[in-house]
């Protein structure tokens, strides 16, 4: 046979067989694991803030392909960002990015999503006196 | 890449030996069985064949007893909703294991919904039919009880000789799905008492779009679908001559090598098992251990802290085909009913595959796989964040509890927010 057929288009392929960010960051600065209910998914995601801006994110992921390449394109886009851009992230970007998701695996997207905002949940839990700046982004948000 | 297909319970290779008996069926004796010229007598002739081929297979009395169909969904559709409408006036009440396939469970959740009523007879942690409650739910009003010879997902041989015995005590007709088993383990359709089995040729390196039911000459059943009096007025339609001329073939071939064909896989099982067991560390078979209890075609293992579908692909890219009962890898996210059945924990459940052995697998094949699927744990397991979790003693393993740590799905419903399916 000389042609491959995959499940998933090229970029999820390849973010899956090749994660970028994989792994834990020592002293991470805010961590985030969230489960999905729907399918039994679990996503952790590590982030190192400096000066009010994601400097650097780990992913670890308990899931299936596209869970695996949704958590790696998640890292990638949100490194270099603010906090008020990151609140402001969404899981149409890592599925933009992708190429698309088949509809059954949006909520590996979701996923991602949910686990970046409960790791900067986490890092503002640990900065107080960002609380206030940050309602101030989500408000603009919503 | 070695390719090794370990997917024998989707389908297999027609052998060669079919593809050329079926070829002329396609050009030259092309007629329909029901026309009355040399064209149609010809095939029917040849539909004669097929039928004494597949009669043999499983030792029914005569060849009248076999039904073609299209494949094995129809033929349980037919056993199913043919008996029940059959039977409609004796009582609308039907028993089924719950393990049963989803051509089964479809079939009787459609006849629900049209005031049928159903018992799911359950199975034990290694998908063994419990015997005593079978007995116990039939009633005056059970008009057919279907079981599976095998189980399609984790290889369980289910008691069919004791079934039918108490079937026969209750005069209940007994339909035995033999889909996961034809070919493969001996068929003796008058030792199991059954009333209706039914196979697919494609398990067994014949052609897809034919399956086969038998009907005991006994059993009540009408039609489902709607049309000419072809098999005797139970299936309307043309007969897929090709495929059928292929199924007889491929049962006759299936019927002299089935004792060398089963101590092959038999081998190759042991010997993937054995590999793996020792190779990985936190991982379980699914179903009983090979020998009398388990199918020698099937392994379904779980391998923790990991999730199914990655280590499907993952194992497509290395050459490997297999299944998986993952909720990822199954459209409404659900983990397979099977596994719910045994009781699987669904952390286990989510790290579920299925390989399925075949005649043309090789020992090299087998020790391939075990070295390949280690690295592919080895990788999946760097990235999940359960393995880490485990490795600091935050969570604890099912398979191997070591007393330190909560459970996995208490964690999972922590961090979910709720308890996954």
């Amino acid at each position: 046979m000389s042609d491959t057929y995959t499940l998933y288009n090229p970029t999820v392929m390849d973010h899956f067989m090749n994660p970028r960010n994989m792994g834990d960051l020592k002293d991470a600065d805010g961590i985030g694991e969230v489960g999905a209910a729907a399918c039994g998914d679990i996503m952790k995601i590590s982030l190192k803030i400096r000066d009010g801006k994601i400097e650097d994110a780990r992913f670890k992921t308990f899931g299936c392909g596209s869970a695996i390449a949704s958590s790696s394109m998640a890292t990638e886009l949100i490194k270099g960002r603010t906090i008020e851009e990151a609140m402001s992230f969404s899981n149409q970007e890592v599925v933009s990015a992708l190429g698309g998701l088949p509809p059954v695996k949006i909520h590996c997207s979701v996923l991602a999503e949910e686990a970046l905002k409960a790791a900067l949940e986490d890092y503002v839990k640990r900065h107080p006196e960002l609380a206030a700046r940050v309602a101030a982004a989500e408000s603009v948000v919503a | 890449m070695r390719q090794v297909y370990l997917d024998h319970q989707s389908a297999t290779p027609l052998l060669p030996e079919v593809f050329e008996a079926m070829r002329p069926y396609f050009t030259d004796f092309f007629g329909n069985a029901s026309s009355l010229h040399q064209h149609g007598l010809r095939v029917r002739d040849a539909l004669k064949t097929a039928r004494q081929q597949m009669a043999a297979l499983i030792n029914a009395e005569s060849e009248e007893e076999i039904f073609f169909t299209s494949d094995g969904t129809e033929s349980s559709n037919l056993a199913i909703k043919g008996v029940a409408y059959a039977n409609e006036r004796k009582g609308k009440h039907l028993v089924i294991s719950a393990t049963e396939h989803p051509a089964v469970v479809n079939s009787v959740e459609f006849l629900e919904k049209q005031g049928w009523t159903c018992t799911r007879v359950p199975v034990d942690p290694e998908g063994r039919v419990n015997l005593a409650a079978l007995q116990a739910a039939l009633t005056p009003q059970t008009v057919l009880v279907a079981l599976h010879h095998v189980n399609h997902d984790i290889g369980t041989i289910q008691p069919v000789i004791e079934a039918g015995r108490i079937c026969a005590q209750a005069g209940i007709p007994l339909y035995v799905d033999c889909e996961a088993s034809a070919g493969w383990l001996p068929i003796d359709v008058r030792q199991f008492g059954a009333a209706l089995v039914s196979f697919s040729p494609h398990r067994f390196y014949g052609p897809k779009g034919v399956g086969v039911l038998y009907r005991n000459k006994r059993a009540r059943i009408v039609s489902i679908l709607h049309g000419g009096v072809q098999e005797g007025g139970r299936r309307a339609g043309t007969e897929n001559i090709p495929a059928i001329v292929g199924a007889g073939v491929a049962a006759e071939i299936a019927r002299t090598e089935l004792p060398t064909r089963a101590a092959h896989v038999a081998h190759l099982q042991k010997r993937l098992w054995d590999g793996l067991s020792t190779r990985i560390p936190f991982i379980k078979l699914n179903g009983p251990v090979p020998g009398p209890d388990r199918v020698p075609t099937n392994i379904n293992i779980s391998t923790e802290f990991i999730e199914g579908e990655g280590q499907l692909l993952l194992c497509d890219m290395n050459g490997i085909a297999v299944a998986s009962g993952s909720s990822c890898v199954s459209k409404s996210l659900k983990i397979s009913h099977v596994l719910s059945a045994i009781g699987l924990d669904h952390a286990l459940a989510q790290g579920n595959l299925i390989l399925s052995l075949g005649k043309d697998n090789s020992e090299e094949d087998m020790d391939y796989v075990v070295e390949a699927f280690a690295r592919i744990v080895t990788k999946l397991r760097a990235m999940s964040p359960m393995w880490d979790e485990f490795e600091k003693g935050v969570i604890d393993s099912v398979i191997a509890p070591r007393g330190i740590g909560k459970s996995f799905s208490q964690h999972a419903a922590e961090v979910s927010g709720k308890a996954a399916h």
